[in-house]
């Protein structure tokens, strides 16, 4: 079985005539973090989408388990997900029905594993309630017990730690903890550094 | 190799300065022709034995109308090239086309309307041919718009690309679909000669503005395309040694 | 950035282990998510369906009251106001097609699901379909009905404006994912959908014409359900694409 291996080789990608990523280039094997740091429009997040394909680099390659990306699209989508700057929840329905839908779509979840994500992060008891009347933490909260029920090898995060108190950082670290421990991988985009302690974290400053 | 040509085909500068050269080219045999086939259809041809003089306004309304549908294939097969391939000098080409496109098809409507009113007493009729010129305007107009309402270029350019393809294929449907409703109710229709088929005198001269306005058009085009370029590179540097130079 | 105590990476975990057995959601499982999911949205948020079902009545009401209230002269307008309606009460409806999921990064998600766009995106034009073309032919009739169109031509028009609403859902999907996130687009979504269904509302208009004068309406029936059945296969591709590059 090929290693699973994140590439990214001379990423560069223009946003008309702003030259936005200039030849990014970094390895993650299992097991690996890698935090992406930058000032605000260093390119932090269009980095994370020129990764998960949804911008499209004028040079440089993506690698996954040493394919390129573009070969096969629907299978690297398959081992990812991508959590941007604004949580991907329907403000007319629950936490719950939320993480049915969007879970769902990707993987078979029943009631009870639902159930346990959502207590992991705390939402079990406004779990019913919609999301239109929750607060912004409450909202990243939700969109945290989406990750760890998606289980998938490949994490990227637009500033995953938006919006949430210290305690909710907390549960980020321990998330990316677990996650690197079953040998997945993290790419998170950070204002400044994640509120963990890891051995094998990485940082790739992104100059303005 | 035969390659190389190609790449320094998408490269701005060298198109600049490629499109610079050849406008002459097409320029002149364009006056020539156009002047040409006004004299021969305007001077030389006989008046047709149904509608008198009037007809001749075809001269400047068939051509057109024919550049008008020629010139949105021209502007989607560029668009097609410039979404699959992802080259940036075809989208240039094909949002220089599309306001001469919508010029053409509005000298067409124009024209239509002025040969109508000698004929059948009214400036507009629904026939099934200016009212295809009138949706293929609309279509014109969507592309430009759809343009101008996205800022960023690149979504500019690869979003009117898409419109431009779903459009082209769409202009055989509404045609066949405008001829149908056309047959229905039996309109009258304005762009019908005495003759069957037309005599040497009045078809060589149709021939050549056909064959001017074509190289009008890529005239136009040519000079467009530049200031397309230019508008997109602004930033890089060669742009400041060629409007200096 | 500090470094020492974290979780140990197991040495040698060159793959990911995921606990339990991971059931990956097939397309037909998805697609039903996605329509469902729009389906529920929908009628919690009610107020919005009635609107271009309201505007079409409007648009209805402005002929008697702009032209004559005489039937006859309102049976010989019927096709064709009904159709003219129809397309404008579409057009209103296309707008929350994509426009909320665009926004909360729904649409995105979907992206980068692993299944096919084409496919989710074909979810979501059917359950926009269901939620406004449906009420819209079933409302035809009562419009029919006032505009003077004889009582046995109300079947075929349920269902030729359900296929031609079917067919503008599809048209107009393109035009809705190509203008995602353009504010005020309204104009411009009507300026590139119109053109492209102009066939749809002849076929329409004169399949209904036939049905009040009892001919033969099988030709242009037939032709309306070609374009639907065109419009299934293709639009959907090209709504996708234009998602993506929206998302681009």
């Amino acid at each position: 079985m090929p290693a699973q291996t994140l590439e990214v080789k001379n990423l560069q990608l223009w946003r008309g005539e702003r030259h936005v990523l200039r030849g990014v280039e970094f390895a993650l094997d299992c097991g690996a973090c890698l935090e992406v740091a930058g000032a605000n429009g260093a390119g932090k997040t269009t980095l994370l989408r020129a990764i998960c394909g949804l911008a499209y680099p004028e040079e440089g390659e993506v690698l996954w388990k040493g394919e390129d990306v573009r070969r096969n699209l629907p299978a690297f989508h398959s081992s990812l997900t991508y959590l941007g700057h604004e949580p991907p929840l329907k403000a007319d329905l629950s936490a719950r029905e939320n993480l049915r839908y969007w879970v769902g779509v990707r993987r078979r979840v029943d009631a009870d594993s639902l159930d346990a994500a959502l207590e992991r992060v705390g939402a079990q008891r406004w779990s019913d309630r919609l999301v239109r009347t929750l607060s912004a933490g409450q909202r990243r909260r939700v969109t945290l017990a989406g990750l760890a029920l998606l289980a998938v090898p490949l994490w990227l995060l637009d500033e995953p730690t938006t919006h949430l108190d210290a305690d909710g950082q907390q549960l980020v670290g321990s998330l990316i903890g677990e996650q690197l421990g079953r040998g997945g991988m993290v790419v998170a985009a950070v204002h400044h550094a994640l509120p963990i302690a890891l051995r094998d974290s990485r940082r790739l400053e992104l100059p303005l | 190799m035969s390659w190389a040509w190609f790449h320094r085909l998408a490269s701005p500068p060298y198109v600049y300065a490629l499109a610079r050269r050849l406008t002459p080219w097409f320029a002149w045999p364009a006056a020539l022709a156009i002047v040409g086939g006004l004299w021969g259809g305007l001077v030389l041809a006989p008046p047709d034995y149904q509608q008198g003089d009037g007809f001749r306004i075809i001269y400047v309304h068939a051509p057109s109308a024919w550049m008008s549908l020629m010139v949105y294939t021209t502007m989607a097969v560029a668009a097609a090239v410039g979404l699959i391939w992802r080259i940036k000098i075809a989208h240039a080409v094909a949002a220089s086309c599309a306001p001469i496109g919508a010029s053409f098809t509005f000298a067409a409507l124009v024209t239509g309307a002025l040969w109508g009113e000698p004929m059948w007493g009214t400036y507009w009729q629904w026939d099934p041919r200016l009212t295809s010129e009138l949706i293929l305007l609309f279509l014109y107009l969507g592309y430009m718009g759809l343009r101008a309402a996205l800022e960023d270029t690149t979504r500019a350019d690869r979003a009117s690309a898409l419109l431009a393809v779903v459009g082209v294929v769409n202009v055989p449907i509404i045609h066949y679909s405008v001829t149908w409703w056309n047959s229905l109710h039996q309109a009258p229709s304005v762009m019908r000669l005495g003759r069957p088929t037309m005599p040497a005198s009045m078809l060589v001269p149709l021939l050549l503005m056909l064959l001017g306005f074509t190289l009008y058009f890529v005239a136009v085009l040519l000079v467009r395309l530049r200031a397309e370029v230019l508008s997109r590179e602004r930033a890089a540097s060669w742009v400041r040694e060629a409007l200096s130079a | 950035m500090s470094s020492g105590e974290g979780p140990a990476v197991r040495p040698g975990t060159a793959t990911f282990e995921s606990s339990a057995s991971i059931d990956r959601a097939g397309p037909l499982v998805a697609a039903r998510l996605a329509l469902l999911r729009d389906l529920r949205l929908a009628f919690r948020q009610r107020g919005q369906l009635v609107q271009p079902l309201a505007f079409f009545a409007m648009v209805i009401l402005l002929f008697p009251l702009a032209v004559s209230p005489e039937l006859a002269r309102l049976r010989e307008m019927a096709p064709g106001v009904l159709w003219v309606a129809a397309l404008l009460a579409s057009l209103l409806a296309l707008e929350f097609l994509f426009r909320d999921d665009a926004h909360d990064g729904t649409l995105e998600q979907y992206a980068l699901s692993g299944h096919s766009l084409t496919w989710l995106l074909f979810a979501k034009i059917s359950a926009h379909w269901l939620l406004t073309g449906l009420p819209l032919a079933l409302m035809a009739p009562l419009a029919g009905l006032s505009l003077g169109v004889p009582p046995q031509a109300l079947p075929a028009i349920v269902g030729s404006v359900a296929v031609g609403t079917a067919a503008l859902s599809l048209i107009g999907s393109i035009g809705a994912a190509l203008t995602l996130g353009v504010k005020r687009s309204g104009a411009l979504l009507s300026l590139l959908t119109v053109p492209l269904s102009l066939p749809v509302l002849i076929f329409g208009a004169r399949a209904t014409q036939l049905a009040i004068s009892g001919g033969p309406l099988l030709a242009p029936l037939e032709l309306l359900g070609a374009l639907a059945v065109l419009g299934v296969t293709l639009a959907p591709l090209a709504a996708a694409a234009a998602v993506r590059i929206s998302l681009e």
